[in-house]
């Protein structure tokens, strides 16, 4: 009896791709581990291997046929009598990753990448003070860029601003970046300035620390952050103690990026919001955008910036796109926060991921009658109490959001700030909607269990409402 | 045994060994049906991923099978495992069941890790397994421990401790091998070197590319081994594990190896050529190479091909077993964080 082979997915957010080349043809025989065929995404091509041994008696996909959905059978393999079942089985649905908010492993293409819908245009604050930069947006250029470019246009345009800034990480040459956020760097600017490290984070973290001491201004990239608990004593100790250290003698203009917190199904040592342990630490500043233009902004900032600044940024918002401001010198303060959304009866305060589920909350709440305030911090420390506690003047009531573990966070901070500064303004003890205590299980539904959703914050902000 | 070579040539395990003894027949027979449980394995969970069934990262050991089955050829009951991320055939090898480690692969309740862990965290207790770790370098001490508790209980058990090229350059390993020959901790550092670090190769990571001599200036001994061919990574294996178990202290074996796949599920593997890869397959595959022995010897094809059909029946249960098994229950969620 035949069995069907069916077209893989290369990653669990791939949805179709294209069938490059058949390399058998029907008759064939095969043995597992033999190519049979090449299949093709927009920037990766992969070998099929059979996994079955028998012979193949019918081809159903012609070669060179494009958007092959996956699963789709792509040929028939008579096998010996020891043709495997399960790969006539269609997956239960249930298992199937979501492609929407399920990335995939370590390579991922721009065009995999969940289209997550993109978030509402930088509705900038009153109180986002930008000086003499142009903040108004209204008859400003935009153009839609994915978080991923816009983190390596940022990269590019202050590299050809000052040529002492230079990048340096695991894979972010000749492999473009392990996410694919430094495409296009290593062409432009040369192995010189776009460096390839071994595996040894804490050596490189403080290579990058010593030359920033000297004056120079280097990118740092972790793979994940997760990486980065290999160097966080260079992070540390080396470059946010410093300034204090030599009484101001000399300091660190250092960025440490990469992605932070949870990916998915990668377990616990690769899933873990490193937002409270640096914004704990004095003599860093933290920034963690969630919007493709803020993450431009805030990055030529924190190039520019004097000092260590630890750059979150999420590999699940990398796809994203969001319009980006074609304006010369597009810099987004540090230690601004944003109001993403105005709205008076109940101020949600959010970053990075968390403000997928504050916005997503909103605009259910909004549907019941109720109009939030969503806040996006942006930076971590410093921290913008001011834009947080002028919206709860307005609307007595504070939900914060995040990925992180509830205990000790960036959440617990604001809570204590507001209800130290502004005990009188609140109508009711603020909440918090965080990622729950344990480290990060592999299991599908454990996992979103395990992490903060916008049904949540409906319901943490129903609550503060006494709804 | 295998004699040290020093430079590298362009195909990637084109070293010159002298002939390593010979394996028994039936040792041969043995090492087949262990590196085909792992090939089969591998190949079946790579279509597990593949249809949605497996999730996040996915690490095939696809080519690398002779390492740790001739390893595990010396291993008696209470030596300690301890790997990488790529840990799948370690797993197998080390006796664990399949239908567990594919349940885990899935996320399922009768995984290993009863399905918290998945593909990089995986242990087991009674298998002496200590896993399956995700952070590059950060199991090498760890398995150095394991090789302290052997020293400090007095028994004669050691600690096999696999680590990649890549992880070869953390600190982390440095630290450990001076600890490692200062105690005489009974430990054999396992190097597997498949010449690549996702898109890195060594040449472009490594200073130097010897990296069994790496451990030179802790006095810790090393060799290059074929990894490739059973029989080789047997005979090292024999004596670094005896001379552990003597009390002679640590060794590194760097077992020059290969992966077929990519680094991890979805690797668009521009670092390297098409014809890289299947020189490799054609003129060193572990598996083949063991199969053309038993040929010579006498086996027939038939029989050769009556043992892939059963693996092939054991690893196709496993992998029914393991997409139809149920996930977690959800109070799962928060238990095992604390012990006691
Ligand atoms: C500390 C740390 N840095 C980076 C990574 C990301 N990473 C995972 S595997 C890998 C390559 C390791 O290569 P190697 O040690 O040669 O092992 P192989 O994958 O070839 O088995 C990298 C960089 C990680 N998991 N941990
Ligand atoms: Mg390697």
């Amino acid at each position: 009896m035949p069995s069907e082979i069916l077209m893989p997915a290369l990653s669990p957010t791939m949805e179709e791709g294209k069938l490059a080349k058949w390399l058998v043809k029907e008759g064939d025989a095969v043995a597992p581990g033999d190519i049979i065929a090449e299949i093709e995404t927009d920037k990766a091509t992969m070998d099929v291997e059979a996994v079955d041994e028998g012979t193949i008696t019918k081809l159903l996909v012609a070669e060179g046929s494009a958007n092959i959905a996956v699963n789709t059978p792509i040929a028939l393999i008579a096998g010996d009598d020891l043709a495997a079942t399960p790969n006539a089985v269609l997956p239960d649905p249930e298992a199937r990753q979501e492609p929407k908010a399920k990335p995939g492993p370590a390579v991922k293409q721009a065009d995999e990448m969940p289209s997550e819908k993109p978030h509402p245009a930088i509705g900038l604050s009153s109180g986002d003070a930008l000086g003499s930069i142009n903040t108004d947006l209204s008859g400003v250029e935009v153009i839609e860029t994915t978080m991923r470019e816009a983190l390596r246009d940022a990269m590019a345009q202050e590299m050809r601003r000052d040529a002492d800034v230079f990048l340096m990480g695991e894979e972010v040459a000749q492999y473009q970046g392990a996410y694919k956020v430094s495409q296009g760097l290593l062409e432009e600017f040369g192995d010189r300035r776009v460096i390839d490290t071994p595996i040894t984070e804490q050596g490189f973290a403080g290579i990058g620390v010593g030359a920033a001491l000297a004056g120079l201004k280097p990118i740092v990239e972790f793979m994940t952050w997760n990486f980065a608990m290999q160097a966080i004593d260079q992070i540390i100790n080396s470059a946010a103690k410093t300034r204090y250290m030599s009484g101001g003698q000399m300091h660190a203009p250092i960025v440490f990026r990469g992605p932070n917190g949870a990916a998915s199904r990668v377990g616990a040592q690769h899933s873990q919001c490193y937002s409270a342990w640096y914004a704990h630490v004095p003599g860093l500043k933290v920034v963690a955008p969630s919007t493709p233009a803020d993450a431009k902004g805030l990055l030529k900032s924190a190039i520019r910036d004097p000092n260590p600044v630890v750059f979150l940024e999420n590999e699940l918002l990398y796809g994203i796109a969001g319009p980006v401001p074609q304006v010369d010198e597009w810099l987004v303060p540090i230690g601004k926060a944003r109001i993403a959304r105005a709205g008076s009866d109940v101020t949600i305060v959010s970053f990075l991921r968390g403000m997928t589920y504050a916005l997503e909350a909103a605009d259910r709440l909004a549907e019941d009658g109720i109009a939030s305030e969503v806040i996006d911090l942006r930076t971590l420390r410093p921290l913008d109490l001011e834009t947080i506690l002028t919206s709860v003047s307005k609307t007595n009531r504070l939900v914060v959001v995040e990925e992180a573990w509830p205990v000790c966070s960036v959440g617990s901070e604001i809570c204590a700030q507001v209800s130290m500064q502004a005990f009188d303004d609140l109508d009711a003890p603020p909440r918090k909607v965080s990622g729950v205590d344990v480290p990060m299980p592999y299991a599908a539904n454990l996992e979103k269990l395990a992490l903060p959703s916008a049904d949540d914050v409906v319901a943490a902000a129903k609550a503060v409402l006494y709804l | 045994m295998p004699t040290e070579k020093t430079s590298q040539t362009a195909d990637a395990v084109a070293h010159v060994w002298s002939d390593p003894p010979d394996l028994s027949p039936d040792q041969d027979l043995a090492a087949l049906r262990e590196m085909l449980r792992i090939r089969r394995f591998e190949e079946k969970a790579g279509q597990l991923y593949g249809m949605g069934f497996i999730g996040g990262f996915c690490h095939l050991y696809i080519g690398q099978e002779a390492v740790v089955v001739g390893l595990q050829i010396s291993a008696k009951a209470g030596d300690q495992v301890i790997t990488t991320y790529r840990d799948h055939g370690h797993m197998l090898a080390a006796g664990m069941d399949p239908k567990g480690v594919m349940a885990e692969l899935t996320g399922r309740a009768a995984g290993y890790s009863k399905g918290k862990g998945g593909s990089m965290h995986m242990f087991s207790a009674e298998k002496g397994f200590y896993g399956g770790h995700g952070i590059v370098g950060a199991s090498v001490p760890v398995g150095a421990g394991l090789a302290f508790s052997n020293l400090y209980r007095g028994n004669d058990n050691v600690c096999f401790c696999y680590f990649g090229d890549g992880a070869a350059n953390q600190g982390q390993v440095y630290e450990t091998f001076n600890m490692a020959e200062l105690w005489n901790l009974p430990i054999i550092f396992v190097i597997e070197n498949n010449k690549y670090a996702m898109g890195t190769s060594i040449e472009r990571s490594s200073a130097t590319t010897n990296l069994s001599n790496r451990g030179a200036s802790f006095a810790i001994p090393g060799q290059q081994v074929d990894g490739m061919d059973v029989r080789a990574v047997k005979a090292a294996g024999q004596s670094a594990v005896e001379a552990a178990r003597a009390g002679k202290g640590p060794y590194i074996l760097e077992m020059i190896t290969y992966r077929y796949r990519g680094h991890s599920m979805s690797d668009p593997a521009k670092y390297r050529t098409k014809e890289e890869v299947k020189k490799v397959r054609d003129d060193h595959d572990p598996i083949a190479q063991v199969r053309k022995r038993l040929l010579v010897g006498g086996m027939s094809e038939d029989e050769l091909k009556q043992i892939d059909r059963d693996i092939r029946s054991e690893i196709n249960a496993a992998a029914e077993f393991a997409q139809n098994a149920p996930e977690p229950e959800t109070n799962q969620l928060l238990t095992d964080v604390l012990a006691g």
